[in-house]
């Protein structure tokens, strides 16, 4: 049985039109523009890109837009945009703009019609659903949180992914808040339960530290997809000698 | 004259027009008719619904100005659902008719054992290594996104398949008629140089011409 090739998807986080966060490319003219960054990402061999965008004002959104659509004239891979969509007229301008895939968080939890809207409207594969979800020693499960991680929502992670699917959600972006920042790896039990619980791709964020990180997250934790951050932007892991090393253990890889 | 392509209201032409331009061409996201048949190359892309598709391409004129463009002789190539319109008919939301520029029909996936829409990079295999569309290349992995497929009537039209529970149409190609399933322009170093390989045969008629 042949298999799609597993996904490495480096994240960016942009305020209001510059990257944030932990960039350290010597070799740019300027560590802060999404728009290089991202294209920089397209040579090394990335598959797939993730913007979250994380302006807090509304000209901080108006200018996502610009960097959206000078970054569709740029690369030639897929590529995601979240933060702060809670509205169908929100993912169609980003859409248009030239992103593939729309990512929705907060507002999916507290309107789940807009999974089902954009579904309808743009196609399930637009639609990435991002859950943030934490242990929750009581429950025995993991539990859904919002508002970037601050705010527990009482909903367990294992049943929301299914509803998503449910609703038309393309693909679930799953972050472990508990694995996230560690570099300890990806929380595989997590990745495990919510991968074997949906038929939609499942991409593992949080934890990422090394290849073998990867490796077993494509494998015991059955994740479609993998998405880390400050690993790739400290080039603490060069993407090319990642899926190399993937390659030689056998994981399907473009 | 550079390369049409072509506008038919659907979806958006934007990536596809950036990336003729990174290729050097000029890329013109046209739905005018002096335009399209004066166009080195024709490109017909492709998001959306079949029938929605084909209304549009009806309405505006266009299904018969792509016929003439690629009874001109000129280069013409359909990516995603514009590969999939070249062809008689779809099953997608019931029957619809294609443009019919290359025999057989599109067909829906039937799922099981594999995930529909059938999203992701999945790896190309070469089924014509000598065709001008893929000369200098070698198989690799493309972006694909679609739930449905094209079964080609004539075998020697598939120019290269990918496997996806059973062989799945990838490119086609006939003459001056070409068509990828997958996303060239979003499929990194490999669809750029499909997407080349397309330009410089529109450019190469060019200079016979």
């Amino acid at each position: 049985m042949t298999v799609l090739a597993k996904r490495i998807i480096p994240c960016l986080d942009v305020k209001d039109g510059r990257v944030v966060k932990g960039v350290n490319f010597v070799n740019l003219r300027d560590a802060g523009d999404p728009v290089e960054l991202a294209a920089l990402y397209d040579q090394e061999g990335a598959d797939e890109l993730v913007f979250l965008d994380i302006s807090a004002s509304n000209e901080g959104r108006a200018t996502m837009i610009e960097v959206v659509k000078q970054t569709a004239g740029e690369i030639a891979i897929p590529f995601t945009v979240g933060g702060g969509i809670s509205q169908v007229d929100d993912m169609k301008r980003i859409l248009r703009a030239g992103a593939d895939k729309i990512g929705i968080n907060t507002a999916a939890v507290l309107n789940p019609d807009l999974i089902s809207d954009g579904a309808r409207r743009f196609g399930s594969q637009c639609i990435v659903v991002a859950v943030d979800a934490k242990y929750n020693e009581i429950w025995g499960e993991w539990e859904v949180y919002t508002h970037g991680g601050r705010k527990p929502t009482g909903i367990r992670a294992l049943a929301w992914v299914k509803d998503a699917e449910s609703r038309g959600a393309g693909e679930i972006l799953l972050t472990s808040m508990d694995a996230d920042g560690t570099k300890d790896g990806f929380d595989l039990p997590l990745t495990k339960a919510v991968s074997s619980t949906i038929g939609i791709p499942v991409i593992a964020s949080g934890g990422a530290g090394k290849t073998s990180d990867f490796y077993d997250v494509f494998t015991e934790g059955q994740a479609d997809a993998a998405l880390a951050a400050t690993i790739f932007h400290y080039k603490e892991i060069a993407i090319p000698d990642l899926k190399q090393g993937l390659k030689l253990k056998g994981v399907e890889i473009r | 004259m550079g390369i049409a392509i072509v506008d038919y209201g659907m979806g958006n032409l934007h990536s596809v027009g950036k990336a003729v331009e990174r290729l050097g061409f000029e890329g013109i996201v046209t739905g005018d008719e002096r335009v399209i048949l004066e166009a080195d190359g024709v490109i017909l892309p492709g998001v959306g619904a079949f029938g929605d598709a084909m209304e549009h391409l009806r309405e505006t004129g266009l299904d018969a100005l792509v016929r003439k463009a690629a009874a001109s002789g000129k280069p013409l190539l359909g990516i995603c659902l514009g590969m999939q319109l070249l062809f008689d008919e779809s099953e997608e939301h019931g029957r619809n008719t294609g443009l019919g520029i290359l025999p057989g029909r599109v067909v829906r996936f039937q799922g099981g054992n594999y995930k529909v829409p059938h999203m992701g990079w999945n790896r190309l295999e070469f089924k014509q290594p000598d065709s001008p569309l893929l000369a200098g290349l070698t198989e690799g992995h493309v972006y694909f996104v679609h739930s449905y497929h094209v079964l080609p009537e004539r075998g020697d039209d598939l120019l290269a398949v990918t496997d996806y529970g059973h062989p799945v149409t990838a490119i086609v190609g006939r003459d001056n008629v070409y068509g990828m399933q997958f996303h060239p322009e979003k499929s990194s170093e490999l669809g750029m140089a499909l997407l080349g390989n397309f330009l410089s045969l529109a450019e190469g008629r060019k200079e016979r011409s």
